[in-house]
């Protein structure tokens, strides 16, 4: 079995398993936000249970409209909230939250070897500790929270392998991109999607959330990755329950196995409207932009951010270009402050928010008008993603979404730091 | 039976197209149904009649985790999906609410906006009552064919606490 078999077959009491199985998982966390929980709460109601099974491993945070954005969304996270306040489960609200798929890692809430659930679609991004996790809908969510079990059926699995080094302004962003480029918005549809290679083994923990992250714009059950060294280190100091890191059999299946040389490869964007249309930045010309937006669940971690302070340090952002940075968690905002880099965004004429989902969905903070334009290091840039169905969002790293900051057009780091 | 007219789209139809985000602050089902397909098609909630039928490509539903999405399609009036795939998440989401979905890569070349459309689920037919062509859809499992039937993953998961 490969390493997506093995966590399965571990986690629903069978000796082996294999793609196309329906099983009956028992999940290890099961996760909910400000957006999804209320409808999976009602759900809940339903069943015919007072209580939850088990609410050790219940998460609920609040993130995509907090704080609250308006009155409507202030209903939804008082559901939330009283449902967490009478279950005892774990709780995430203004103060302690952070964007969930950040915050759960930082916590140590999810670690090696676990099933993951979550009403998000992004809770793919688990898979760079070498969890199985995937993204499901509120009655899934209600239905766990009930009985501790979940349907699922095993995906087959493809495995990437990137040979070479990455170069300088290349990072979990770009080779992501560039993957889902190749294969396509369903290139990946119900497979689970295993990370390897050189470059993969040199790539941060931080580079691997951002690839796991955008598992799910390929249409995959789940992105894995191994667990290594870096992995170990950075569970280490946050695990504060047992955990089993599984390796894959030495006859591991494959439904395909895919390899590239990423040496060459430049930094990436994905132009409107789908995360597929893919060019390295070098070949974008003269693209304007009103907005840079750097930070949500796929790049608003520390690394992140003191990449694309590195690039605003000493500059400014252009006139008319609104740069809007998000620290991902409350940790990480108070790091990137001890670090200076606020003094770095806020010199340059960015903003720094709270943490927040807000813009990456369209919801609030950030914006687009009819006829704008953004480049964002979020992870979707579907029709009206941002804001008006008339506005353009454009997908890259932290480095080239600072870059294009400064000048105002979709630009390569090289033009900045040269 | 499910029958109506149909409303076709393309491929990699989102959850975004489906549902805006900016109208995700309710999850009141009568509410998100009026803004059905705003992003893609401004006509969507003026024209759909209950028992229609939406034909897409591929990969309809990708996106966001959502449930609000198959919620407002089932609430708008919609009897029946139709596409050559469907995204995971939609697929599970659709199936757990009972908004029946067809998968049949045949009936969609065979299908044009405006059709009327005929889907047997328990059969898995789909009859193009203004071509009078016929289609086989894709089988479903046998353990999705319990849940359908079960009336849900509500439904089915009540009969399961019930007997624990």
């Amino acid at each position: 079995m490969n390493l997506a078999e093995k966590i399965l077959a571990a986690h629903c009491g069978k000796k082996n398993v294999t793609p196309g199985e329906f099983i009956n998982v028992i999940p290890d966390i099961v996760l909910s936000n400000d957006i999804t929980a209320p409808i999976a709460i009602r759900e809940f109601r339903k069943i015919g249970v007072k209580k939850v099974f088990d609410p050790s491993k219940i998460v609920m945070v609040a993130d995509h409209s907090v704080p609250n954005k308006d009155i409507a969304s202030a209903e939804q996270t008082k559901v939330m909230r009283d449902f967490a306040n009478e279950q005892g489960i774990m709780y995430y609200d203004v103060g302690q939250m952070g964007i969930e798929h950040c915050l759960l890692p930082e916590k140590g809430i999810v670690l090696p070897g676990d099933v993951v659930i979550g009403a998000d679609s992004h809770t793919c991004t688990y898979g760079a500790l070498g969890a199985f996790a995937t993204g499901m809908g509120s009655t899934d969510i209600s239905s766990a929270m009930a009985t501790g079990e979940i349907w699922m059926k095993v995906p087959p699995t493809i495995k990437f392998v990137y040979h070479g080094k990455l170069g300088k302004w290349v990072g979990g962003k770009d080779l992501i991109l560039y993957t889902i480029g190749q294969i396509g918005v369903d290139g990946a549809l119900y497979a689970a999607m295993e990370f390897t290679g050189e470059a993969i083994d040199n790539l941060s923990m931080d580079g691997r959330f951002t690839m796991a992250n955008m598992a799910i714009e390929a249409g995959g059950k789940a992105g894995l990755f191994h667990v290594d060294k870096k992995t170990l280190d950075y569970v280490k100091s946050r695990a504060n329950r047992p955990y089993k890191v599984y390796e894959q059999d030495a006859d591991a299946q494959f439904s395909k196995i895919i390899e590239w040389d990423v040496t060459k490869m430049e930094p990436q964007v994905s132009m409107p409207h789908l995360p597929s249309n893919t060019k390295p930045v070098s070949q974008m010309g003269n693209i304007k932009i009103d907005q840079s937006v750097i930070g949500s669940c796929t790049n608003g971690r520390l690394s992140d951010l003191e990449l694309a302070a590195s690039i605003l340090k000493g500059k400014k952002v252009a006139k008319n270009v609104r740069c809007i940075v998000i620290p991902g968690t409350q940790q990480i905002w108070q790091e990137a402050m001890h670090e200076g880099l606020f003094d770095i965004f806020i010199d340059a004429g960015a903003v720094v928010s709270t943490p927040t989902c807000g813009p990456c969905l369209g919801g609030y903070m950030g914006i687009l008008a009819g006829g704008e334009r953004a480049i964002s290091t979020t992870n979707r840039n579907f029709v009206g993603r941002m804001g008006s169905p008339k506005s353009e969002v454009y997908l890259a790293n932290p480095a080239v979404a600072a870059a294009s900051a400064i000048t105002g057009r979709i630009s390569s780091p090289e033009e900045i730091k040269n | 039976m499910l029958k109506g007219k149909v409303f076709k789209y393309g491929d990699n139809v989102d959850t975004d197209a489906i549902i805006p985000a900016r109208y995700l602050n309710t999850s009141d089902p009568a509410e998100l149904a009026k803004h059905t397909m705003e992003d893609i098609d401004l006509d969507f909630v003026k024209k759909v009649k209950p028992g229609d039928i939406i034909v897409a490509t591929t990969n309809f539903g990708c996106g966001s985790s959502r449930e609000h999405a198959p919620l407002a399609i089932k609430t708008s009036g919609i009897s029946c999906v139709i596409a050559k795939s469907f995204a995971r998440i939609f697929f599970r989401n659709a199936i757990n609410i009972g908004l029946p979905l067809l998968e049949s890569q045949e009936a969609v070349d065979g299908i044009n906006a405006g059709d009327t459309v005929e889907g047997d689920l328990a059969k898995g037919t789909i009859l193009n009552v203004t071509t009078g062509k016929k289609f086989t859809a894709k089988p479903y499992p046998p353990f999705m064919s319990t849940l359908i039937k079960a009336g849900g993953l509500i439904e089915y998961t009540k009969e399961k606490v019930k007997t624990k």
